[in-house]
Formats: structure tokens, C-alpha cells, sequence
């Protein structure tokens, strides 16, 4: 963590401050998976001519590097915004913790731009429950959780001491849902029903046409 | 290796495909040299792989810019080991190049999008006073276009609108089933007067006509016949799964791997060298090219060989750096370039896009709209009276592609949407997600880029790549009629939006100059070895032979002389295809 950015989530959530001095960045529990060391990602990328047609996990390419307590806080966020419902798992249920482990460990420009971003802010998640509930982020009942979710779901309205945190949770929810939506679970809940071989195709049935008004009502 | 090759083709996609292909059907030997690697898409393209199963769930990363499943070996905007220069670091002077290293080059994941040039697009400077006329009319070339739709499976239709031509009976493949969004966009489309029809694309949408056109393709030689009718038989209709991009296994959609090659493999007449990477063209005492020089990449080792003609089909600006790069006391400034005009007029495509939110189309039922891996309809450019009488403050057109519907999720999917869901999360937010899901429609212009003084390259006097070869330094420049034009597109593309009842997340661009992609993003460039009638003034004749070398052809967009906004690749097919023509012929003379 850079001290300019340090400084800019420490004004966001002074509150926190005495949490936050204490853990620093990437130090504290062991890594959960492998043997991966909690420091900023070394590994080499995939290269520009992979083996497209093999199937990848994370961990394949690239070490994991988020520790267990990381991982715990991830994984309740994560499912905060995609919690199980009648449709559907939820994030972690479909793997999403692991794909977020993928993605902050990548040795890309991009993901280590969110990795600061990710890391810095499931610290301050956890700053903040323990500021207002004593209690870790995970450890938090549904409604305490969304105290703290309202406060930094919309960035547009946001207060100014969340503003910093809002982004992060923009972000956050962002790769939640690109990870449970291209999961088989997240395709099934959209009604994603291609990547099948058809004889023919015929374009959109009548009730869709219909309900759009392109064909008059039945 | 044999010794006594009649062709030496320098690259493998679109152009090089499609010389080989000819020259090798009417009994050529030729040499194809190809600077990336061996690729087979029959075993390599990963066909129902989903993004789950992909690092970063297929995503776009430094190492694979269009994402992991793109079919692009080697390459993109940048290529490691193989550096370009840009003259100026301001914005405006951006131009980014794109190369694969792979046979088929960039063939294996184009958009497929194959449109013909129309009368007008020949003649431009007739018409406008503004850039260079072709040395060639529409007609010349619409037999080659006939020939290289049958070839290589075009879906369209015939609507007769202006510039936009017509394909005879017996080349176009039926188009499909257009999508929910693209009737919903070809109605309130037609309100703004702006028609929606079916676009080209080279994907077989039925069985090629296996019986009928190989007897036109091949007049007169039955062994072609009998090899491209089989071959047509091998090739499988698409099953309306798995995105173009990737390639296609079953060789449904054209790749210069899928169609051009394997046939011409078949002749005898064709032997491919992957890895060879062309340095320059060798010049003989009598001032014919003698063969090339190139580098093998697996060992470093330096190798010539000679034909009785060169064919440069490396793309655009690799054909440029091979001239540049080709010396000799009597071409000093680079092979076959006594006009001074090779690596100038460099040419892409105007492009911007906007994307909007459609609420007709929220909450539809389940639907596969898979479709044909691309686009199905378009908009051809439609205000050629409006221009004509002055009531636009840009000069030349561009046509609108689309896409909508519920595509496989990825990535993306969901991201940045607080503008429509006010920041919810939990199971409100997958509420909303299922309800916005596939309620998104994308427009992308593509328009016509003027050629200019002030966009070309030229060799950088000091950087080389990891071969030891002088690389390209490139100059670029917008005019106002291409900004213009690009916030033209913004403006008509929010109000198509708008017509749809759908909203824009951050309204359109109304500055050109913002709005613009950089130069070489939409991965059309052509010029810098231009045909001509003048050999002052262009580098080829209108059989895309050197005007200073007569056994030197450039077939590929190197001798564009306009870029109109049809996009180049089905064009270069059917100048390739001509030029082979004229090439055999003159061979038969012995003029060769």
C-alpha cells in the first residue's frame, strides 16, 4: 500500500485507524491455498499463445496469495452481493472466491491495479464492523452487514468519508458478478441457454416478439 | 524444399491466401513463407469452452487483447520482440498496428464482415474532389468478387440500395434470422429513415454448391474442379454456436486455414514455411527480384530463396516494411519505389461505438440467440443525397454494425451498472441482473478515412526488432471530415437509442476528435504501396505489379488507393484473386 493511498483510506475511515496500523497489507494469517506467498504477485502470465482448449482452475497459472482471513471477509462480501436465493447459489457457492484469489494474484497490470484496491478495501470491511458492531465483517447477521453495504453501494450518493470505500465496493460487485455470472450457475440464472449446436436457427419464438410489440398481442 | 518455385507468396491470410490458392489451382508451384507459427483450427480452437474455464474468465489481458479464447497467436497491438515506433506521443498522432504470427494470420479471428466496394468507392476523388481514384472501375473487379463469395461462403442479401451492390444470383449464401434487438432496431431505425438490412458475412449459413460452382470458379480445368468440390463437401454448416472469433473447427466461417489452404495443399502444387520471417526482397542484375531473404525463427539461420515472381501478401504495413527494408544501388530508398510513395497514404477505418439500454427488451423469456457467432444485419451508409446536396459537414460515409441479445455471459456481465440499478446488491441485485441481462444494444460505426500526407511510416533509422531487422515508424493524422464523421455517429447512434425508447450511460460523444477510435484500432489498415494509372504517383499498376519491378506483386491492402467503410478483406480477396489472374497469364506468355 502506497502512502498516498494509505493516507486517502485512512481519511475515509479514521475510525479504523488503530486496525488498519496494525495489519499491514499481505502480513498475518497463512495463505489458505498452497503455498502461495502472501506478497505481491511475481508469476508470469499465460503468454501469447496458450493452450486454448485445455480447461484452467485458478491456481494453474499463477499462485493464490489471499490468506484465510482474506478469503474468509472476501467470501462474505461477495455473498452480501449475490447471496442464495430461489433461483440460484450464491457467489462463493459457485466459486467465486476462488476466481476474486485468481484475479487479485494475476501478474497483469490491470489486476494488480485492483489488487491494491481489493486488499485495502475487505481491510477496511472489516475495520468498519469492528468500529460499529465489535464483530468481523463475516461474523455480522444480514442486517448489520447491509448497515454497512448501504452506506457504500452507490457511489454516486455516497457521503464523503465513504467515497473511497464506495469505489472499492463499485469494484467489488463488479468482479463478483462477472465471476457467478459466467459460472454455470450464474449462465442458468440469466436463462443463458446457447453454446449448444442447433440444426437451424430461427430467430426470436412469437411470445417474444409479441412482448417486445413487433407482433400484435395474441 | 524444391529449388524451381514459380511464386514465392510472402504471408498467409486473406491476400496471401487467396494468390496461393489461384496460383496453385491453375498449376503454379508456389512457395508460401509465414512468419508465426504452424496452426491447425481443426484441433486448436476452443470451440464450447466457457469463460469458467479460462484464466480471469477469458477476460482481456496484455497477453490476449480481444481475451483469452480469441483465435490470435502471437500477437496483438503489440508483438513481443517485435517493436514499431510512433513519431509523436500526442493522442491525435496514436496509430496502434495489430499482427498475428500464425498461418492464416489475422484471418483466424476477423469479424468476417465481407461487404463489396460499390461503383463510387473506385472513383472517390471523381466524385468529391478529395483523395485519388482507382485505376480500376467496379466492374473490373465484380467478377472477383463473384468468384471469392462462392469460394468462400457469404451469407447477405440483395437490396439494391445505392453503392451497395448486388451479388448475381448463386453467390450469396441465405442470411439469417435477424435477432429480437435487430427487428426491434430495423423498425424504430426506419422512423430516422436509416434502413437495416442483412449484412455479408463470410459464414456458411447452408452447404456450399458444391455441384455448380467449382465448374464456374475453375472454367476449363477439371482437376481444380474436382479438388474444390470436395473440399466444399469437407466443410460444415454452421451450427449457430461458439463466436467467430475464436476460429471455427468444423470450417464454417472463412479463415484463410479453413478454405484457401487446405485445396491448395491438395493441388501438390503448394509448400508452406511457417516460422520464415521475410527480411527483404533480393534485386538481380536485371533488375527483376530474384527471391527473398528470410529468417528462420526456430534457429536464427538466414535463408534465400528465388521464383520466377514475388508476391508480398505480409499485410499493409509489413509489405511497406519489407520494401522499405529491401536496398539496393538502384533502389536506394527501398525496392520498387522510384515514386517516392511507398509507406505513404496509410489508411483504417473511422470507428466509434455507443452502447444503450433498451427497457422493451428487459425480462424476456429464456432464448438462444447464439446465432451466427456475429453479426446478422447492418446499416449500409444511407445519406449519399444528403451529402451530395451538401447538408453534411464530412465527406464519404460509414455503415453501422450491431449486436444485441443474450449472449454468453462473461466478464463484464453486470459491470458498471449502478446507473440502472441505483446501486443495489444482494437479492435485488440479482433481480436486476436477470432483468437487464440482454437488454443492451451495441452500435459501431465504420466509416471511410480519406488518405492524407500527414498518416504514413517509414523505417525508424535506429530501433530493429529481435531478428535484427529495421522496424516501422509510423505518422498519423485525422482530418476534420473523419472526426466530423465520428460525431456524426455518436449523435446518430444515441438517437437510434433513443427511438427504441433506451437510455446511454454517459451520453454520446459530440467531439469528433474524442470520439474517434486511434488510428489502426479498428484493424483495417490499408495504403502505403498504392495502384495507380501514374507511375509518378502510385507504386503499382492495376494488376497490383510494381511499376519498377515487374515480377514483384503486392497483394494484400498495401494497394488501396481509398478505404472505403466496406472493410477491406473481401476487397483484398478479389484484387488477389485478379492479380493471380493476371500473373498466370503473363507467366503463360512467358512475359515472366
Amino acid at each position: 500500500m502506497d502512502r498516498r493511498r494509505t493516507l486517502q483510506w485512512m481519511l475515509a475511515a479514521s475510525a479504523a485507524m488503530p486496525l488498519l496500523a496494525r495489519r499491514v497489507l499481505g502480513e498475518g494469517e497463512p495463505a489458505a491455498h498452497g503455498e502461495g506467498a502472501p506478497v505481491a504477485p511475481t508469476a508470469h502470465g499465460y503468454g501469447t499463445d496458450p493452450d486454448l482448449t485445455k480447461i484452467y482452475h485458478p491456481g494453474d497459472l499463477w499462485p493464490l496469495t489471499l490468506t484465510r482471513a482474506q478469503r474468509r471477509t472476501a467470501a462474505a462480501l461477495c455473498d452480501a452481493i449475490i447471496p442464495a436465493d430461489t433461483h440460484s447459489v450464491s457467489a462463493s457457492g459457485a466459486g467465486v472466491v476462488d476466481f476474486l484469489d485468481e484475479w487479485v494474484s494475476a501478474p497483469y497490470p490491470a489486476q494488480h491495479e485492483d489488487r491494491a484496491l481489493i486488499l485495502e478495501g475487505l481491510l477496511w470491511m472489516d475495520a468498519e464492523s469492528s468500529r460499529r458492531f465489535a464483530k468481523q465483517f463475516a461474523d455480522l447477521g444480514e442486517s448489520s452487514q447491509h448497515a454497512i453495504c448501504d452506506d457504500v453501494c452507490y457511489e454516486k450518493k455516497a457521503q464523503p468519508q465513504f467515497a473511497v470505500a464506495a469505489r472499492f465496493f463499485a469494484r467489488y460487485r463488479d468482479l463478483t458478478a462477472g465471476g457467478f455470472y459466467t459460472s454455470p450457475e450464474g449462465r442458468k440464472d440469466l436463462g443463458y441457454v446457447g453454446n449448444v449446436p442447433l440444426l437451424k436457427f430461427s430467430g426470436p419464438p412469437p411470445e417474444v416478439l409479441r412482448k417486445v410489440g413487433l407482433i400484435p398481442p395474441a | 524444399m524444391q529449388k524451381n518455385y514459380d511464386v514465392i507468396v510472402v504471408g498467409s491470410g486473406a491476400a496471401g491466401g487467396q494468390s496461393a490458392y489461384t496460383l496453385c489451382m491453375e498449376g503454379a508451384r508456389v512457395l508460401m513463407l509465414e512468419a508465426g507459427r504452424k496452426y491447425s483450427p481443426e484441433s486448436e480452437t476452443p470451440m464450447f469452452q466457457t469463460p469458467d474455464q479460462a484464466p480471469l474468465r477469458g477476460g482481456s489481458t496484455e497477453d490476449k487483447r480481444f481475451g483469452f479464447y480469441d483465435a490470435t497467436v502471437d500477437g496483438g497491438w503489440t508483438v513481443p520482440g517485435e517493436p514499431y515506433v510512433r513519431s509523436t506521443e500526442d493522442p491525435g498522432g496514436r496509430f496502434d498496428w495489430w499482427r498475428a504470427r500464425m498461418l492464416g494470420g489475422r484471418t483466424n479471428h476477423w469479424g468476417r464482415i465481407s461487404l463489396r466496394n460499390g461503383p463510387y468507392d473506385f472513383k472517390p476523388h471523381s466524385r468529391d474532389g478529395l483523395g485519388m481514384d482507382w485505376p480500376i472501375t467496379y466492374d473490373d473487379v465484380a467478377p472477383y468478387y463473384d468468384k471469392v463469395e462462392m469460394l468462400i461462403g457469404v451469407y447477405g442479401a440483395s437490396d439494391g440500395l445505392e453503392n451497395t451492390p448486388n451479388s448475381p444470383s448463386g453467390c450469396l449464401l441465405p442470411p439469417p434470422a435477424p435477432l429480437v434487438s435487430d427487428l426491434l432496431t430495423q423498425q424504430r431505425a426506419a422512423r430516422l429513415g436509416i434502413p437495416i438490412v442483412a449484412v455479408h458475412r463470410a459464414v456458411l449459413t447452408q452447404q456450399l454448391d458444391f455441384r455448380r460452382a467449382p465448374a464456374l470458379l475453375h472454367p476449363g480445368n477439371l482437376k481444380a474442379q474436382k479438388i474444390i468440390a470436395a473440399d466444399m463437401q469437407r466443410r460444415a454448416a454452421c451450427f449457430w454456436a461458439t463466436p467467430c472469433g475464436r476460429g471455427c473447427s468444423i470450417r464454417a466461417n472463412y479463415q484463410s486455414t479453413t478454405v484457401h489452404l487446405p485445396p491448395a495443399s491438395a493441388t501438390g502444387n503448394l509448400h508452406i514455411l511457417t516460422d520464415a520471417m521475410v527480411r527483404e526482397v533480393r534485386l538481380h542484375d536485371s533488375g527483376l527480384a530474384q527471391g527473398v531473404t528470410f529468417i528462420d525463427k526456430t534457429d536464427g539461420s538466414v535463408h534465400s530463396v528465388a521464383a520466377r515472381v514475388v508476391v508480398l501478401a505480409a499485410s499493409a504495413c509489413e509489405t511497406v516494411r519489407i520494401l522499405l527494408n529491401s536496398k539496393s544501388a538502384r533502389f536506394p530508398q527501398g525496392l520498387a519505389n522510384s515514386s517516392g510513395k511507398v509507406g505513404r497514404y496509410l489508411m483504417d477505418t473511422v470507428g466509434s461505438s455507443l452502447s444503450g439500454q433498451i427497457p422493451l427488451l428487459e425480462s424476456l423469456p429464456p432464448q438462444n440467440e447464439d446465432g451466427a457467432g456475429g453479426e446478422h444485419v447492418y446499416a449500409p451508409w444511407w445519406l449519399y443525397q444528403q451529402q451530395h446536396a451538401g447538408k453534411l459537414d464530412f465527406a464519404r460515409g460509414y455503415h453501422i454494425e450491431m449486436g444485441g441479445g443474450k449472449q454468453m455471459p462473461g466478464v463484464g456481465t453486470m459491470k458498471g451498472a449502478e446507473w440502472l440499478t441505483a446501486g443495489s446488491y444482494g437479492r435485488k441485485f440479482k433481480e436486476d441482473a436477470r432483468r437487464y441481462y440482454g437488454s443492451f444494444v451495441g452500435f459501431a460505426g465504420r466509416g471511410e478515412m480519406i488518405p492524407n500526407e500527414q498518416s504514413y511510416c517509414e523505417i525508424d533509422p535506429t530501433v530493429k526488432d529481435k531478428w535484427g531487422i529495421p522496424v516501422l515508424r509510423f505518422h498519423w493524422q485525422w482530418s476534420q471530415h473523419e472526426t466530423r464523421q465520428a460525431a456524426h455517429m455518436q449523435k446518430t447512434f444515441a438517437a437510434i437509442i433513443e427511438a427504441m425508447g433506451g437510455r446511454v450511460k454517459d451520453g454520446p460523444t459530440l467531439d469528433g476528435a474524442r470520439a474517434i477510435s486511434p488510428g489502426g484500432f479498428i484493424i483495417h489498415e490499408v495504403g502505403g504501396a498504392i495502384m495507380g494509372a501514374d507511375k509518378e504517383r502510385s507504386v503499382t499498376n492495376q494488376w497490383c505489379q510494381t511499376w519498377d519491378v515487374k515480377n514483384l506483386f503486392l497483394t494484400d491492402g498495401a494497394v488501396f488507393v481509398s478505404n472505403a467503410d466496406k472493410n477491406p478483406t473481401l476487397t483484398i480477396m478479389a484484387l488477389a484473386w485478379r492479380s493471380a489472374d493476371r500473373i498466370l497469364d503473363l507467366m503463360r506468355r512467358k512475359e515472366l
